[in-house]
């Protein structure tokens, strides 16, 4: 297959076989589950149960709550403990609303919506039902309902689906283990999708960093004659699994600024959505666990696991036998995308792909040096920006200047930080630019209603006393009226007495 | 653990220092040639102006508030200090070597805000000034005369050279062959006459010529080149740019008039040309941020160090070509810029025509 050029990316320490030669082990229950209500990107969901409930696996917990939002469902059976603010698993450790569940060791199925048997026999619409319901996200981190991607069918002239199975972050071997050892389920979840999307063909993106995936795809989709499915091996280059590049490097179309994939054609989900698709189409089951990789030279032990939604952190690094050293750092997710883990409490959601220790040798503490102009961050960028120019601007607080030479379409992908021999912390900048704008576009929305709510409400009261006056008039009118009616009755009476 | 860190946390384990010390490797054969084609008062000259540079900088560093460790172990200045030695003629005395460095690292470097805020090379400075206050001083070249051998001076008479003036210098002083073109034009004698004998072409490849202590060799400056190339410490642009604009020129010219014009080959081996394609044009800070507006610069500079060499008073030209070209790069960074994805050069989304 051909293969197009992407600008700028780089080639991190790859890291991959601390984990990679692993099997998926699953994980046995902790003691209690907490499951977080935001796990999606949209509005977080809405609780169905109540605090004491006996809950089965599988059954809602909590329902979407409008357009784009994603549905909760019970990850084991049990009893519902508490329902309250709790902290989420986000780098602030600010709470959010959780369910707290204690399981009952049973771990039985309530009732599950029926298997859809050929689905390939059903309408498109069906199986976008059946996902929403299964409340499936984007299971590479990114967590955007699916339901709401298999829509954008009837808004875009849709032609190809990607599998985005090209794992670039390093350390990350969650999604090589499933198609390593998934396989046949991987590529039916595949052609579910690409079914329920209502296009031709499908290409799976694999770095060529992991050739066994490759051929294990490959062996089933022969096997079977699969037509519809197309593997690519694409170059191992960070951020590849950036949707746009990746689109870019299968079909040489480059996504405009400010647009989706669709409006060129293309859909692109995760490797381990399509096996969640999968398993809810062809069993019913929801969205209750997946797969995540434990990794980092400060763990004792490294692996695969399969870890029930709302699992502990803290229970998943004990089940790897703790740490070998006091970790440097510890993440949720990739080196380069995730995010420092604020509390060993909070729990695995949706979009957990890993959980990192990394000692000191593996992450930089180097202090931070001024600019040399090297440009290293320009070479290094994907989206074609110059970094070491916008983190001048908005050092100096010129936040315009930063978006006029592109703040806003900068993806956040690290390669900037991760060259820059100065060692500055390009993303942050970044970041706290991108923040420091939206606090003051709403400030600025915020204003703005004000002023509309005082207008319309001087109007209504312009318009009310306008009324009252008008009404007064009105009053007045029918009051002389009468008068005069009476008057002339008055005058006709002592007319005719006169008379 | 407890600050809140952001990412990415892998970094690919770069440093400026790391950078510095490549430049000072690439930079090693060329001066190693220059000690061994002009003795001991080279060295000495070397080490002064080094050393000058070092204590320039915690001076600065010092006057400025900032903290002398990171900066001073940043290598820095020692580059600056090891490139101002590599365009000084080698037997120059002492003072100009610490003179060269103070402006370099103080007026040129510091006082527009230190390291990374500085317009304009600080050697390129540092060398102007120099050639223009002390004229004599700058341009007194001599004949190669290789350690150990008969006419290169011991270490006693080195000191000698480098710190109390020179008695033994008239004898080898020498016009570089940039100075004696220039000269012989003058006097009416064709370029073809000039070049030949002493002034071969091989011999100036080789660097076996009258020149500055680190710039007459182009075969150990295209070594220190490529590993820099190599080692992607710096990119092709800007010296492939200079190399094929001088050579385009140059062969236009003589065309023109061989007599007059020399050619394109004697103009890329002499002087400073090389060695400021590799380690000037390249320098991070006061170069262009693109590929395109590298091309741009070395473009610039290549063209107006021609028309320097053959229509101005100077016989070379490229101190003041790089200096002209650095303030022209905040303008070309401003106009060249990288085309942001999924826009159009004009900075529009792009827009597919419709199925």
């Amino acid at each position: 297959m051909k293969m197009f050029r992407i600008k700028g990316g780089i080639h991190p320490d790859e890291r991959k076989d601390l984990a990679a030669g692993k099997a998926i082990e699953t994980v046995p229950l902790p003691s209690l589950l907490r499951i977080p209500l935001q796990q999606h990107i949209g509005a977080p969901a809405v609780t169905v149960v109540e605090k004491g409930d006996e809950v089965k696996k599988g059954q809602v917990l909590a329902s979407a709550r409008g357009p784009v939002s994603a549905a909760i469902h019970a990850p084991t059976s049990g009893r519902i403990s508490a329902i309250g603010r709790f902290v989420a698993p986000h780098p602030s450790g600010l709470p959010g609303q959780t369910i707290t569940m204690r399981p009952d060791g049973k771990d039985e199925w309530g009732e599950l919506p029926a298997p859809i048997e050929d689905p390939f026999a059903v309408e498109p619409d069906v199986i976008a039902e059946r996902v929403a319901a299964s409340g499936i996200v984007g299971m590479g981190g990114a967590t955007f309902p699916s339901a709401v991607k298999l829509g954008l069918r009837n808004r875009n002239k849709l032609e190809t689906l990607v599998i985005n199975a090209a794992e670039c972050e390093p350390y990350l071997t969650c999604d090589d283990r499933m198609m390593r050892e998934r396989s046949e389920a991987v590529i039916d979840g595949i052609r579910i999708l690409r079914h329920a999307l209502g296009v031709e063909r499908a290409i799976i993106a694999i770095e060529g960093n992991k050739p066994e995936a490759l051929a294990a795809l490959k062996a089933v989709c022969s096997a079977n004659q699969f037509k519809d499915v197309l593997i690519a091996r694409v170059p191992t280059r960070y951020p590849m699994g950036s949707e746009k590049h990746l689109v870019q490097t299968l079909t040489g179309k480059e996504t405009p600024a400010r647009a989706l994939t669709a409006d060129i054609g293309v859909v692109v989900h995760n490797v381990a959505t399509c096996y969640a698709i999968r398993e809810a189409v062809r069993f019913g089951r929801p969205l209750i666990s997946r797969i995540v990789t434990v990794s980092g030279g400060a763990m004792k032990r490294t692996g695969n696991f399969e870890v029930p939604i709302g699992t502990p952190i803290s229970h998943l690094i004990d089940h790897c036998d703790g740490f070998n050293k006091e970790p440097d750092r510890l993440l949720l997710g990739g080196p380069m995308m995730g995010q420092p883990i604020a509390s060993t409490r909070t729990s695995i959601v949706k979009g957990s792909n890993g959980v990192l220790a990394l000692c000191p040798d593996e992450t930089p503490a180097r202090q931070t040096m001024p600019c040399i102009r090297c440009a290293s961050c320009v070479s290094a960028c994907p989206c074609g920006l110059t970094p070491f120019e916008m983190a001048g601007h908005i050092r100096k607080e010129e936040l315009d200047a930063a978006v006029k030479i592109g703040l806003l379409d900068c993806i956040a992908c690290g390669s900037c930080a991760w060259v820059c021999p100065a060692s500055i912390p390009l993303v942050q900048y970044f970041n706290y630019a991108k923040g420091k704008l939206t606090a003051q576009q709403r400030a600025k929305h915020k204003q703005e209603e004000t002023k509309r709510l005082t207008q319309f409400r001087e109007e209504r009261m312009e318009r009310q006393k306008r009324a009252k006056q008008e009404a007064m008039a009105r009053m007045k009118a029918e009051r002389e009226a009468k008068k005069k009616a009476e008057a002339e009755k008055k005058r006709a009476k002592q007319e005719t007495i006169g008379a | 653990m407890s600050d809140l860190v952001g990412g990415p946390h892998a970094h690919s384990g770069s440093s400026i220092s790391r950078t510095m010390v490549l430049v000072l490797v690439a930079l090693t054969p060329a001066t190693l040639f220059g000690f061994y084609e002009f003795g001991w008062p080279a060295v000495f000259l070397f080490l002064v102006t080094v050393t000058a540079a070092i204590a320039a900088e915690s001076f600065a560093l010092a006057l400025g508030g900032k903290p002398q460790k990171p900066f001073l172990l940043d290598g820095s200045a020692v580059v600056t200090g090891w490139i101002i030695a590599m365009t000084l003629p080698p037997w120059a005395p002492w003072w100009i070597g610490v003179v060269g460095s103070f402006i370099a690292i103080v007026l040129a470097k510091h006082a527009f805000g230190g390291l990374g805020q500085n317009v304009f090379n600080p050697a390129m400075i540092a060398r102007t000034v120099l050639l223009i206050s002390f004229p004599i001083e700058m341009t007194q070249f001599l004949t190669p005369q290789p350690m150990f051998t008969g006419g290169s001076p011991g270490f006693f008479e080195g000191l000698e050279i480098t710190f109390a003036g020179h008695t033994a210098f008239d004898a080898v002083s020498s016009a570089s062959l940039l100075g004696a073109i220039k000269t012989q034009l003058g006097l009416g004698v064709p370029v073809n006459e000039v070049v030949g004998g002493s002034l071969s072409l091989t011999a100036m490849a080789l660097g076996i010529v009258p020149g500055s202590m680190g710039e007459t060799s182009a075969v150990a400056i295209l070594l220190g080149g490529i590993l820099l190339l190599a080692t992607r410490t710096i990119t092709w642009h800007a010296p492939v740019a200079m190399i094929v604009t001088m050579a385009v020129l140059a062969g236009l010219f003589q065309a023109i008039d061989p007599g007059r014009y020399p050619g394109p080959a004697i103009h890329l081996v002499s002087g400073t040309f090389l060695f400021a394609a590799f380690f000037i044009a390249t320098d991070y800070v006061t170069a262009p941020a693109t590929g395109m507006g590298k091309l741009i610069f070395g473009a610039g500079v290549a063209a107006l160090t021609f028309i320097i060499r053959t229509w101005a008073a100077y016989p070379e030209g490229i101190g003041f070509a790089i200096l002209l070209m650095n303030a022209a790069v905040p303008l070309i960074d401003h106009y060249v810029r990288p085309r942001i994805y999924g826009r159009t050069r004009s900075g529009e989304p792009i827009r597919y025509e419709e199925i």
